[in-house]
């Protein structure tokens, strides 16, 4: 049963670093804006040099 | 059978789809703004534009290749029509403004954010944030959509903020840059973190404590975990509990103490105690090992209370209350200097005796006389004034009048901050802030009573185990006591209730600026009105003929007439006429203010007031009919021909006639105005009580009616719109400024209301009052909770398993009652619940 004793040391050594996590994510702002980012969601990553639809119709 | 309702259905939907062939062959819509292309139509790379500013703008987005910005969202772009006359950004190379505006700035780098009325939709973050692709020296860009706000970080090295801004402005983002910007380094946006984090601790601490303290619900008879496990458990119990006193409950703690330090109690006081002798009474349990102590109820108190209190922070990011006269006015103007060459100047180094020149729309910044000959300045805003006034040469013009019309010249009298329009704000009601820290929640009045209570029963119970079983005992059930009635939910139910009504109130484009102020508004028993721009609405203005009827040819050639004059009566009256034939006036002449003269294709046509009809035309003033008319009246001549006059009535906006109706019936009615008492008949039938309706009011004087009003007992609501309701809106018990569009500029206020949602107003005072109620119910609610919790405390069957289901139960129940009743409510009073 002694096990117990680490395991529980171990589990509250990962739920601490989630705490240190979520006070790195609080301070670095994530919560001031909480909707902006699921807008976000919704862009493309298009690489630059890519024609757009609209260029490329026109070349063609 | 199936086939024929096949068929049926067939004709059905082909039918439908008929009229919308039609509709897109006969009128097009601009693929940048999404409007009609009514007037004309630029046809360029296969798409059609309604002007050319939308197909500049798509032109410069698709040479950046930012079209996905089309893809995102249809037609996102901003109508670019209305934007010939351009704000000038001259100041914006000056260096002392750029510091005093920027939020960081280096020798090469800049900071800051900008606030962008125009973002509107997915489209306008992407754009927005690829602004490098449009300028290089942008190097960060990312939007706040809630706060429709652009921070920008610009390498000033390649670029200068005044060629970023001018950018913004042609893809059709214009910045706002209002006075109020020079010195506001950005408020303190991150008060809302700390609380974050204290509930992140104590929500962290109460699932930790609350797995260690299930083996002990388990284990009846304490005999079962075997080893020391015991006291493993207790001692990570404490040091996991220890933050969250200090650090998640201090808040609570520190008012509480400053309350009694002060001599009163509120809610704060009794949950302090409760606080208090939760912990202590768990570490004495635990370290003389005579129990499992209560940290897992402890914790999850303070978790639930903090998320109490961060619902009752929300507020609207978009919407600003506390506006005064810097945010209406712009950061700059355009001044001359002695050789007549134009430059822009910061309004703070504005001094008297410089001369200005203001172009149309634009605003006057201070106390000034007029150097043109003659302009028309729009005070609607100002004094509540519904038709613009003319002014002329060397008579006075006042701080926040619109220049309508061509540009004129004016020479400053005043510095900004001793003009007409900012000696308001030094009026008392400007000065101090207090309404908001005089609101008592109900709450906070029954909590000394509850404290005593609640002390009382302690006392008693705990003086009965003495007598009957010793020491011990009697301690064990004092503190039992002061923890079961600890009044979480009871101080959970204001904040949660008001909560949710605020939320269903802004559903229904009314935005209160603190849940608290909600009771002001229940309690109403009096709501005074402007009239300009409140009941009634410009746009709404009904126009008719009076005389003969026009045949179509006359109504082309007084369209035509009317659409060559900017005078806004001649706009309200070309909009009626509908054209069927473009026409060209051979000759135009227009005296501002009396009417214009105008010949077309042969045929001389004359608008305007009597007098000036006489003077242009053959008629004798005595052949002209005056008017039985209330309100503007323009007569029309065609070859010296009087065909009648139109009459022009500011219309009241819909639902209001109703509304007034309604609201009569319980309440005491107002009207005060700024305007002159032309339109007194209409406003009699609303407002019948003697010395109801008021006009010709000065800002002043519309605050001094309100603090008359309440020094009779009345508690008042005031509604209005203008810079001339501010005094009044600020004083009254509830202000509540009306908007057409919310994010544009409101007087200082404790709501805004949307335009069209006026009508509901009614409504909105009853699901106050109702909100009231369901507080009440919502007490009564966890008092049960406290009565049952309390029963166990006094005969000492208070067990830590019984404390952690019955704390969580109270608040949780309390959250739900309260969301569902106050949608009830609303659903009921006619309010929508949800989008």
């Amino acid at each position: 049963m002694e096990v117990i004793y680490m395991l529980i040391g171990f589990s509250l050594l990962v739920a601490l670093i989630f705490l240190g996590l979520f006070f790195w994510a609080v301070r670095s702002g994530q919560f001031d804006d909480q909707y902006t980012p699921s807008m976000r969601v919704l862009f493309d990553q298009k690489s630059s040099d890519k024609k757009t639809n609209n260029q490329k119709n026109r070349d063609e | 059978m199936v086939r024929s309702a096949l068929a049926i259905f067939k004709r059905g939907s082909f039918i439908k789809l008929m009229p919308q062939t039609v509709e897109t062959i006969s009128s097009e819509i601009c693929y940048h703004c999404g409007e009609d292309c009514a007037e004309e139509t630029i046809h360029y790379d296969d798409k059609a534009f309604c002007c050319n500013g939308c197909r500049s703008a798509y032109q410069l987005l698709d040479e950046s290749g930012l079209c996905s910005y089309y893809d995102l969202d249809a037609n996102p772009g901003i109508n670019l029509k209305n934007t010939k006359h351009r704000a000038r950004f001259d100041y914006l190379e000056d260096d002392e403004v750029i510091e005093r505006i920027a939020e960081f700035r280096d020798k090469n780098k800049l900071s800051l954010s900008l606030y962008i009325p125009n973002i509107h939709c997915t489209s306008c973050v992407w754009l927005l944030e690829n602004l490098q692709k449009l300028d290089s020296g942008v190097l960060q860009s990312s939007v706040n959509f809630l706060k429709r706000e652009l921070s920008l970080l610009i390498d000033t090295d390649s670029t200068s903020l005044r060629d970023v801004v001018e950018q913004l402005v042609t893809i059709g983002y214009e910045p706002e840059i209002r006075l109020d910007k020079l010195d506001s380094k950005s408020e303190s946006s991150h008060q809302n973190r700390s609380l974050w984090l204290k509930m992140g601790v104590a929500g962290f601490a109460f699932g930790n404590i609350m797995l260690f303290s299930f083996p002990d619900y388990l284990d009846t008879t304490g005999s079962g975990l075997g080893g020391n496990f015991h006291i493993f458990f207790g001692a990570l119990n404490i040091i996991l509990a220890i933050p969250v006193l200090v650090y998640s409950s201090s808040d609570y703690l520190r008012s509480a103490f400053a309350a009694i330090k002060q001599g009163g109690v509120n809610l704060d006081v009794p949950i302090s105690i409760g606080i208090v002798a939760l912990f202590s009474r768990s570490v004495y349990e635990i370290l003389t090992m005579t129990g499992t102590g209560y940290m897992d109820s402890f914790t999850g108190l303070i978790f639930f209370l903090l998320i109490g209190k961060l619902v009752q922070q929300k507020t609207f990011h978009r919407l600003s209350f506390d506006r005064d006269y810097r945010s209406y006015l712009p950061i700059a103007v355009n001044v001359l200097d002695t050789q007549g060459r134009e430059y822009s100047l910061s309004l703070d180094k504005l001094e008297p005796g410089q001369t200005l020149r203001l172009r149309n729309q634009e605003l006057v910044p201070c106390d000034s006389t007029l150097q043109s000959e003659q302009a028309f300045f729009d005070y609607s805003f100002i004094t509540g004034e519904s038709e613009p006034i003319s002014v002329t040469q060397g008579e006075k013009v006042f701080a926040g009048g619109r220049l309508i019309g061509r540009s004129a010249q004016l020479l400053t009298e005043e510095k900004v901050t001793n003009s007409y329009l900012t000696k308001l704000w030094n009026h008392e009601a400007f000065q101090n802030n207090d309404k908001e820290l005089k609101l008592t929640t109900f709450a906070d009045k029954i909590s000394p009573y509850f404290t005593m209570a609640v002390l009382g029963i302690a006392f008693a119970s705990g003086f009965y185990w003495l007598q009957t079983s010793g020491m011990d005992s009697a301690l064990s059930v004092f503190t039992a006591v002061l923890i079961i009635a600890c009044p979480c939910a009871l101080a959970l139910s204001t904040p949660f209730t008001l909560g949710s009504a605020l939320n269903v109130l802004s559903l229904n484009g009314l935005f209160v600026k603190n849940h608290l102020l909600i009771e002001n508004l229940s309690k109403a028993s009096a709501v005074v009105f402007d009239k300009t721009g409140t009941l009634t609405n410009s746009e709404a203005s009904n126009i008719e003929f009076i005389g003969m009827t026009l045949t179509e040819d006359e109504r082309n050639l007084v369209g035509t007439a009317a659409g060559n004059s900017i005078h806004p009566l001649s706009r309200k009256i070309a909009d009626i006429t509908s054209l069927t034939k473009e026409l060209k006036p051979d000759t135009f002449h227009e005296v501002p203010g009396k009417g214009i003269f105008a010949t077309i294709a042969g045929q001389s046509i004359c608008m305007g007031s009597r007098h000036f009809i006489s003077e242009q035309t053959s008629l004798g003033q005595d052949q002209i009919p005056e008017p039985d008319f209330i309100g503007s009246t323009v007569h029309l001549t065609i070859d010296n021909e009087y065909l009648g006059y139109f009459g022009i009535k500011a219309g009241l906006r819909s639902g209001i006639s109703d509304l007034l109706n309604r609201l009569k019936e319980t309440l005491r009615l107002f009207l005060i105005s700024g305007d002159n008492e032309g339109q007194r008949q209409e406003f009699e039938t609303y407002f019948s009580t003697k010395g109801s309706l008021l006009f010709n009011k000065k800002p002043e004087e519309k605050l001094d009616f309100i603090t008359r009003l309440q020094t009779e007992g009345e508690s008042v609501i005031m509604v209005g719109d203008g810079l001339n309701d501010a005094g009044a809106l600020k004083k009254s018990d509830f202000g509540i400024a009306l908007a057409d569009d919310v994010s544009s500029f409101a007087p200082a206020c404790d709501a805004i209301l949307e335009g069209d949602s006026l009508n509901k107003l009614q409504s909105f005072i009853q699901f106050s009052q109702n909100s009231m109620k369901i507080i009440i119910a919502s007490f009564v609610l966890s008092l049960l909770y406290n009565t049952v919790g309390l029963s166990f405390a006094i005969t000492g069957h208070l067990s830590p398993l019984v404390a952690a289901v019955l704390m969580p139960l109270s608040s949780i129940s309390v959250m739900v009652f309260t969301f569902f009743t106050t949608r009830y409510f609303a659903h009921k009073g006619g309010l929508a619940i949800w989008k």
